[in-house]
């Protein structure tokens, strides 16, 4: 597996995730926001952190960076991305995931472990999990209240489109949702980091089996 | 030529920030409030001397980047 990191200024779990994916044997790519075009890649991970400052929304000026329109084509060509923490949130300001993710309910930054559930394993980022399997992964944010009105979160339960929900709400997230994917999943983004729970110490190795599973996939399959 | 654009959630997007300043007057003693809702407000400086162009412009510009249409509401006013 061939992947790359984007890097904006403000991104602060980009080398997080680079060590993720190397552990799980990819090659890895860092690719700073001003090009404007990818490499040949199978995965693109877009990472967490507070790119462009959070100003205007979280995500919004990233997800107009040159970068950014390589990445929607790499998507509309059945390449593999994943959006974690503000990665999510710049994937929903491109529109390539449906939502968008507002300030918590409870109005404060969560930093904490968090019970998850995975919605399905039908995916190539899940397919190393079982449905219904509880996961412990760290969630870091201001900004992750995933907003879907009741149209949206029925759509995305009838397609099987729920990669992972918290067992207790943490931020006010409509469905409890914690990670979607896209209509073909090959696009996820999720609030909680699996980076930051890939070696023993790190407390848990519960992300490990995500970039695992991700090994084989290739963009042009 | 200047534009003031107003973004809003739209209605039925619950707003957190809002209650808690509702939360804070009525701690203040400000009885009444039935209801809080916070936006922001964007001016800009415009080139163009043409004002249906620029309203054109500016909508255009809340479409693509100011405003995030899922959630929010946008209303521009150019003067």
């Amino acid at each position: 597996m061939r992947a790359g990191v984007i890097v904006f200024p403000g991104s602060n779990c980009d080398r997080d995730l680079a060590v993720a994916f190397r552990r799980a044997g990819a090659d890895v790519t860092m690719i700073w926001h001003k090009e404007s075009s990818l490499p040949p890649l199978d995965v693109v991970g877009i990472p967490g952190g507070f790119s462009f400052g959070d100003y205007l929304r979280c995500g919004a000026i990233a997800a107009q960076s040159p970068i950014c329109k390589a990445v929607v084509d790499h998507a509309k060509n059945g390449g593999y991305v994943i959006g974690i923490c503000n990665g999510f949130q710049v994937l929903t300001e491109t529109g390539l995931l449906p939502g968008a993710l507002m300030r918590n309910a409870g109005l404060k930054f969560i930093c904490k472990t968090v019970d998850l559930t995975v919605g399905t394993p039908d995916s190539s980022f899940t397919a190393g999990y079982s449905a219904g399997q509880k996961l412990q992964f760290p969630i870091a944010h201001h900004e992750g209240n995933y907003v879907a009105d009741a149209d949206l979160v029925a759509r995305l339960n009838d397609q099987d489109r729920i990669a992972f929900r918290y067992c207790e709400n943490p931020n006010g997230s409509s469905g409890d949702i914690a990670g979607v994917f896209s209509a073909n999943k090959r696009v996820m983004g999720l609030m909680p980091h699996p980076e930051r729970v890939v070696d023993t110490a790190h407390g848990s190795t519960d992300g490990a089996q995500m970039f695992a599973s991700l090994l084989p996939v290739s963009a042009f399959a | 030529m200047k534009a003031r654009v107003h973004i809003m959630l739209k209605n039925g997007v619950l707003d957190p920030q809002g209650e808690a300043v509702r939360h804070a007057l009525s701690t203040l003693g400000f009885d009444g409030i039935t209801g809080v809702r916070q936006g922001k407000v964007i001016e800009l400086d415009l080139a163009d001397t043409d004002a249906e162009n620029a309203a054109r412009t500016v909508s255009d510009m809340c479409e693509k980047l100011l405003a995030n249409t899922v959630i929010e509401s946008y209303s521009v006013e150019i003067s």
